[in-house]
C-alpha cells in the first residue's frame, strides 16, 4: 500500500490560497528560482528527465508527458513554428484542480509553460481557459503581466536567452473545447468540433503548426520535477503510476476538498485523512465515480481499498481520469445521478459525428424513463447495446465518456433498475384497479 | 505506392490514397454519406467504418484513414457489420418517415443504404426531432428535419463555390445547417448542393413534387447556357424537360453545373414559337410552312443574303444555313451579334488554349476584362482551385467578387501594354503563366493581349497560357465554320443584304438590317422574333441532336431529349426544306449526311474531343486604351431560354436586384 506523502513532498504549496498568489509570493515559495538553470541542461535532457520521472498526463487519458513532447519536430520548418497549448478548459463534472492552480498558483503554470515550451522548441504557449473561470482568468492575466514585467516571459525569458510568449485565451463555455483538437479549432476561431486524427496535433495542430496540448497540472508540476530530480517524483507511487496528484473529493464526504497526494494511495486512506470520512460512516457508502463524470462508477465494496491510480482503477473497471472523486452515499438516487450525467453529455455533444449526436439524446431519454421505471425490462439491454454502438465509433472520446457511466450503472446496479420498472408496473396495476 | 489487403484481396493504391479508396480499388463497396471525392474529408457520418490491422481494436473511419503498407482491412467482419448497423440506426432514429412525400425518394443515399444496413424495425420509442425549414434562395428547397448533418453542403459552399454562407448552428442533437442569417445562398452554383445532399434535406425548389426519378427519360446533352459546354443529363417526361443535371466530365465540368444550366429548363416550355409567322400589315400572323417559305422566296434575294448565328445554335444548324447561302452564292456569315469584330484569322489565337482543366495548374493568372464568375462559372471554380494551390491572380477590368483573392490593377485597357512591375515579377517567376481575355476586352484589347504572349512568355514547351474566354455556346463552332466576317456584323450589314437569316440571334440590334427581310429561325419569342418579318419555328438545344464546340475547342455532341413543340422543326431540316423552295437544293437528306458533309469541310467537327488548331499569332495593332465594360449585365438572363424561365427571372430579381420574394412565394 502506498503511503501518504509528507508536506515537504507537496508540489502545490499554495493550493488553498493561504498565501500570496502573485509573483512575489510565488518566488518566496521557490517558483521562478533560477529557471534558467533548469533550461540550461538542454531541450533533450528536459524531455529525458520528464520521461524518467514517469509523469503521465493529468488531463484524464494518462499519456506519458515526456513521450508526448518528444513527438514535436526538432527543427521548425519556415513559417511553421511549434506551439504549446495548455488546456485550462476544466469542465469535467467533479473536476476542480486546475481551477485551484490557476487562481492560487498561476506562476507554477507559467514557469512550467516556459520550460515545457522550451523543451518542445515552441515559440509560444497558449493557455485556453474555461470561460466560466472569471476570477481565475483575472488572476492568470495578472500573473502573465507580472511575469512579463519581471522579464520572466517574452524576449530572453527569465534570462535564458530563449524568446517565449504566453497568450491567455478565454473559452466560451463548451465542454467539448476541452478535447485537444476541438480546443485548437476553437482557438483558431472556428466552431469547437474535434478534428480527425491522424494527423495528430504534433504534426498539424494550431494554425497548421506542430502543437502539443497539455493539461494545466501536467505543465505546472514540471519545474518542481526538474528541481527535485526525476527520481524523486518517480519514487512516489507505484510503477507506471508515479508521482503526486491533485485529488478532488466531492459528494457525500464530511469535508469535500482538493488535496495533493501520492498516486496509488488507497481510497479509504485518502477519504479518511483528507475528507473527514464518508458521511454516515463507511457502511453508508454506495458507490464512487473516481475520475470525473466520464468514467464508470465503482460500487463501495470494490473501491474502498483500491489504489487510486491509473492501473489500480482500471482493475476495478473504471479509470483515474482527472482524479475527480465523486462520492455517493446510500441516500443517492443512483439512476438519477447517472441520468443527470447523461443529460450533460447530450447537452455538450458537439453534434459533428453521428453516433454521439444521435446516441447521447437517445441514451438520456431512456435513462430518464429508467429513472422513473416507466420502461420495459428489455430496454435495459437495449440501452446497453446503444451505449456499445456509440462507444468507439466516434471521432473523439466524448462518445465513450457518454457511454461508460451508463455501462457502469447497468453493470453494477441492474437490480435497482429492474426494481424500479417492476414497482412502476405494480403501481400502475394498483392504480388501474 | 502502399500495398495492402482488403478482405484478403491484395491491392496497391497511389500514395496518399485513403483506406476507403483502397477498398474501392479492391471492389468492396463502402457505404458513406459525408465523404465526397471533390470535397474535403469530414469523417463525421461514421458510416464507412472498417476494421484495420494494425490499429486499435475498434473500427476506423476509412474515408479519413491514410492507406499504408501492409495494412489488413476487413469490410466483412461482424464488428464492421455491427458498427454500420449501429450508425445507420442512429441516422434513422431522428430521420422522418417522409419517403413517400420526399423528392429525394428513389435517388436517396439514405434510402438505398438503409436497405443494405438498416434494421427492419425501429427501437426508438422517443419523440423524433423536428427542425424548422431554412431559406436558401430560389433554387434550394429545404426540409431540414431530414438533414443528417453530413456537412457536404457546407464544405461545397466553402471550398468549391467560395461563398461562405452555409454553416452549422448549435451543437449536439440540436445542430442545424443553415445559411448565414437565413439569407439566400448567393452563389451561381447553389444548385449543386441539391445533388450533393445525400438525403432529402436540400431538394430543388423549381422541381419540387414534379416527378419521380423512375418516371423520367434520361438523355445526354450538352449545355448551351455558356461556352463551357457542361455535360448534362436532361430528364424528361412526355414532351417536357423537367430537369437538367450535370454528368461527370473531368475535363469540362467535373460534376458541377451552374444554376442557369440546371434551372433555365423551365423556360423551354414558355414563350415558344410553335408555328410559322409572317408579318402582314405590321403584325405577325400565323401561317403555314408553305406560306412562310413563299414569303421568303418572294424577296428574290439572289446572292444578297446573310446569316447571323445566335449564341445557342449547334454546328449543324450553322452548317445547313451556310450551305444554303453558298448555294445561293453568298458567304455573308457572322456570329458575333453584338458587333464584336476581333481578328479570327487564327482560331488558336481566340481559343482557351490552356484548357479548362489545365487552368487549374497555372501559377500566375492575368484576367483581362472578364467577370469569369458570370461568363463561365465552372472555369471560375478551376481558377479558384489554382489559387488554392498557390497561384497569384491579377485582373484588369471592373472589380467584381470572383470568390478568390484578386489583385485588381484598374479598369483601363492601357494597362495591358504597360503592366506594373508586381505583375511582371510574378509572371517572370511563373512556370505556368496564363492570361485570360474576356469578351469585354477582346474587341479593343486583342492586339495588346496577344503582345503578352511574348512579353510574359505565355507559350512554352507543353504549355500555352493564352486564353480567350467566350460566352456563347455557338462561338467556337461558328468560328470554325466561318461565321466571322472581316469587320464583324457591321461589315455584313454594310453590304445591305435583301434577306437575313437570324439563327436564334436575339442580340442583334433592331436597326442593323433595316431594308432586309429578316427571317428568324429559332425557338423563343424573344428579341430576335420581335424584329423578324418571317418566323420559322425551330428546335431548342434539348430538342435536337447537335454538335457544339466549347471555349477550349472541345467538340461535343448532345442527344435529343424531347421533340420540338407544335409545328416547330429541327433547324437543319427547315433549311433543307427551304432550299427546295428556293431552287437551291442542299445535298443532304439526313442529319448523318449533313454531318458527313460538315466533317468533309471542317474535319475537326467530325471527331469528338479537343480539336487542335495550328498555333499562329496574327500581328495586330498592339495599342489599346479605354475602360472595359461588362458584357453580361445579368447572369440569370443572358439568353432567350433563360429569359423565358420563371426560375431565372426569380433568381435575377431576388439575388441580383434584391427583391424580396421569400415571403411572397410561401
Amino acid at each position: 500500500m502506498i503511503a501518504s506523502i509528507d508536506d515537504k513532498d507537496r508540489i502545490f504549496t499554495n493550493i488553498y490560497g493561504f498565501q500570496d498568489w502573485g509573483v512575489d509570493g510565488a518566488m518566496k515559495r521557490g517558483d521562478w528560482d533560477n529557471t534558467k538553470d533548469l533550461m540550461i541542461r538542454g531541450q533533450d535532457q528536459i524531455i529525458e528527465d520528464i520521461k524518467a520521472s514517469g509523469l503521465r498526463g493529468r488531463g484524464g487519458a494518462g499519456f506519458p508527458t515526456g513521450m508526448k513532447w518528444s513527438f514535436m519536430p526538432k527543427e521548425s520548418k519556415p513559417g511553421k513554428p511549434s506551439f504549446l497549448l495548455i488546456n485550462a478548459d476544466e469542465s469535467e463534472p467533479g473536476s476542480c484542480k486546475d481551477r485551484e492552480i490557476l487562481r492560487h498558483d498561476p506562476h507554477k503554470l507559467l514557469e512550467g509553460a516556459l520550460i515545457a515550451g522550451f523543451a518542445m522548441r515552441a515559440r509560444a504557449a497558449y493557455i485556453y481557459i474555461r470561460g466560466e473561470f472569471i476570477r481565475e482568468a483575472e488572476n492568470l492575466f495578472a500573473a502573465v503581466a507580472q511575469a512579463y514585467d519581471k522579464g520572466l516571459l517574452g524576449k530572453n525569458a527569465a534570462g535564458s536567452g530563449y524568446d517565449f510568449d504566453v497568450f491567455v485565451h478565454r473559452g466560451a463555455g463548451a465542454y467539448i473545447c476541452g478535447e485537444e483538437t476541438a480546443q485548437i479549432e476553437s482557438l483558431e476561431g472556428k466552431k469547437g468540433q474535434p478534428r480527425l486524427k491522424p494527423p495528430f496535433p504534433a504534426g498539424v495542430g494550431l494554425f497548421g503548426c506542430p502543437t502539443t496540448v497539455n493539461n494545466v497540472e501536467s505543465i505546472a508540476v514540471v519545474p518542481t520535477i526538474l528541481r527535485r530530480g526525476p527520481s524523486w517524483f518517480a519514487g512516489i507511487g507505484r510503477d507506471k503510476n508515479q508521482g503526486t496528484k491533485l485529488f478532488q473529493i466531492s459528494g457525500h464526504v464530511n469535508n469535500p476538498t482538493v488535496v495533493e497526494e501520492a498516486m496509488g494511495i488507497s481510497f479509504r486512506e485518502l477519504v479518511d485523512k483528507h475528507a473527514g470520512g464518508i458521511r454516515g460512516g463507511w457502511d453508508n457508502l454506495l458507490a464512487v465515480i473516481p475520475g470525473g463524470s466520464s468514467v464508470p462508477l465503482v460500487p463501495a465494496a470494490q473501491i474502498i481499498d483500491a489504489p487510486m491510480d491509473f492501473d489500480g482503477l482500471r482493475e476495478v473497471g473504471s479509470g483515474l481520469g482527472t482524479a475527480a472523486i465523486i462520492v455517493m452515499d446510500k441516500s443517492t438516487d443512483i439512476v438519477r445521478a447517472i441520468s443527470r450525467i447523461s443529460y450533460f453529455y447530450k447537452h455538450e455533444s458537439c453534434g459533428q459525428c453521428t453516433p454521439c449526436r444521435e446516441g447521447t439524446g437517445w441514451m438520456w431519454r431512456v435513462m430518464e424513463r429508467l429513472r422513473t421505471g416507466e420502461a420495459e425490462m428489455h430496454e435495459i439491454d437495449m440501452l446497453h447495446e446503444v451505449t456499445k454502438q456509440v462507444e468507439g465509433h466516434t471521432i473523439c472520446a466524448l462518445g465513450d465518456a457518454a457511454a461508460w457511466p451508463i455501462q457502469g450503472l447497468i453493470k453494477h446496479f441492474r437490480p435497482e433498475i429492474e426494481r424500479r420498472i417492476s414497482d412502476f408496473r405494480s403501481d400502475m396495476a394498483v392504480a388501474a384497479e | 505506392m502502399p500495398k495492402l489487403t482488403v478482405d484478403g484481396i491484395e491491392v496497391e493504391v497511389p500514395a496518399g490514397a485513403t483506406v476507403l479508396q483502397a477498398c474501392e480499388a479492391a471492389g468492396k463497396e463502402v457505404p458513406r454519406f459525408c465523404y465526397h471525392e471533390r470535397l474535403s474529408i469530414a469523417g463525421n457520418c461514421r458510416m464507412c467504418l472498417v476494421e484495420v490491422k494494425p490499429g486499435p481494436p475498434k473500427p476506423q473511419a476509412s474515408c479519413a484513414l491514410p492507406a499504408a503498407d501492409n495494412q489488413e482491412i476487413r469490410t466483412d467482419t461482424a464488428m464492421v457489420k455491427k458498427a454500420r448497423e449501429g450508425v445507420m440506426e442512429f441516422l434513422l432514429i431522428n430521420h422522418p418517415l417522409d419517403c413517400p412525400i420526399c423528392d429525394q425518394g428513389g435517388e436517396c443515399d439514405l434510402q438505398d443504404q438503409s436497405i443494405a444496413y438498416g434494421r427492419g424495425h425501429s427501437r426508438y420509442d422517443e419523440s423524433k426531432r423536428a427542425v424548422t425549414e431554412k431559406y436558401m434562395g430560389p433554387i434550394v428547397k429545404t426540409a431540414m428535419t431530414r438533414c443528417i448533418q453530413c456537412t457536404r453542403c457546407v464544405r461545397f459552399a466553402e471550398e468549391v463555390a467560395g461563398v461562405e454562407e452555409v454553416g452549422a448552428l448549435y451543437r449536439g442533437e440540436n445542430m442545424q445547417i443553415t445559411t448565414y442569417l437565413e439569407k439566400a445562398f448567393t452563389s451561381e452554383l447553389s444548385g449543386n448542393i441539391v445533388d450533393l445532399c445525400p438525403v432529402g434535406a436540400l431538394t430543388s425548389k423549381p422541381y419540387a413534387f414534379e416527378a419521380r426519378p423512375w418516371e423520367l427519360k434520361k438523355s445526354f446533352a450538352i449545355d448551351v447556357m455558356d461556352a463551357v459546354g457542361t455535360n448534362i443529363r436532361l430528364d424528361s417526361r412526355g414532351r417536357q424537360v423537367l430537369r437538367a443535371l450535370p454528368r461527370i466530365n473531368e475535363d469540362v465540368n467535373e460534376e458541377w453545373a451552374s444554376d442557369k444550366t440546371r434551372h433555365a429548363v423551365d423556360g423551354l416550355v414558355r414563350r415558344r414559337l410553335d408555328k410559322p409567322y409572317v408579318e402582314k400589315d405590321g403584325k405577325l400572323v400565323p401561317v403555314t410552312w408553305g406560306e412562310a417559305f413563299g414569303a421568303i422566296k418572294a424577296v428574290n434575294a439572289g446572292a444578297s443574303v446573310a446569316a447571323i448565328a445566335g449564341d445557342l445554335v449547334d454546328c449543324e444548324t450553322m452548317y445547313a444555313a451556310k450551305a444554303l447561302l453558298r448555294s445561293m452564292g453568298s458567304d455573308l456569315l457572322e456570329g458575333r451579334q453584338t458587333g464584336l469584330a476581333y481578328d479570327t484569322s487564327s482560331i488558336a489565337a481566340v481559343n482557351f488554349n490552356t484548357t479548362i482543366a489545365g487552368i487549374e495548374t497555372a501559377d500566375a493568372i492575368l484576367i483581362i476584362g472578364s467577370n469569369v464568375r458570370w461568363e463561365a462559372p465552372l472555369v471560375n471554380t478551376r481558377i479558384r482551385k489554382a489559387v488554392k494551390r498557390g497561384a497569384k491572380v491579377f485582373a484588369i477590368g471592373p472589380e467584381v467578387d470572383l470568390t478568390y483573392p484578386v489583385n485588381w490593377l484598374g479598369n483601363d485597357l492601357g494597362l495591358v501594354g504597360s503592366l506594373p512591375q508586381a505583375v511582371t515579377d510574378v509572371f517572370g517567376k511563373a512556370a505556368r503563366p496564363a492570361v485570360i481575355v474576356g469578351g469585354g476586352a477582346l474587341n479593343k484589347g486583342q492586339g495588346a493581349s496577344l503582345g503578352l504572349i511574348d512579353s510574359l512568355g505565355l507559350v512554352k514547351d507543353g504549355w500555352n497560357g493564352y486564353n480567350v474566354l467566350h460566352m456563347a455556346a455557338s462561338r467556337m463552332g461558328g468560328l470554325m465554320l466561318g461565321y466571322a466576317a472581316d469587320g464583324g456584323i457591321a461589315a455584313v450589314a454594310a453590304k445591305s443584304p435583301k434577306l437575313v437569316f437570324l439563327l436564334g440571334a436575339d442580340e442583334v440590334s433592331d436597326d442593323r438590317f433595316a431594308g432586309a427581310l429578316k427571317v428568324y429561325v429559332g425557338h423563343h419569342g424573344d428579341k430576335g422574333a420581335a424584329q423578324a418579318d418571317v418566323i420559322l419555328p425551330a428546335a431548342a438545344y434539348s430538342e435536337k441532336s447537335g454538335t457544339y464546340v466549347n471555349l477550349e475547342g472541345r467538340v461535343q455532341r448532345g442527344d435529343r431529349a424531347v421533340f420540338p413543340p407544335g409545328d416547330a422543326r429541327e433547324d437543319w431540316a427547315i433549311f433543307r426544306a427551304l432550299s427546295d423552295v428556293l431552287g437551291a437544293t442542299l445535298p443532304f437528306d439526313t442529319l448523318d449526311a449533313l454531318r458527313a458533309k460538315m466533317a468533309e469541310e471542317v474535319p475537326a467537327l467530325g471527331t469528338l474531343g479537343l480539336a487542335s488548331f495550328a498555333w499562329s499569332v496574327p500581328s495586330l495593332d498592339a495599342s489599346a486604351s479605354g475602360e472595359i465594360g461588362s458584357p453580361i449585365k445579368d447572369f440569370y438572363l443572358t439568353n432567350a431560354i433563360a429569359r423565358a424561365s420563371d426560375t431565372m427571372q426569380r433568381c435575377s430579381a431576388e439575388l441580383l436586384h434584391g427583391m424580396d420574394y421569400a415571403e411572397a412565394a410561401e
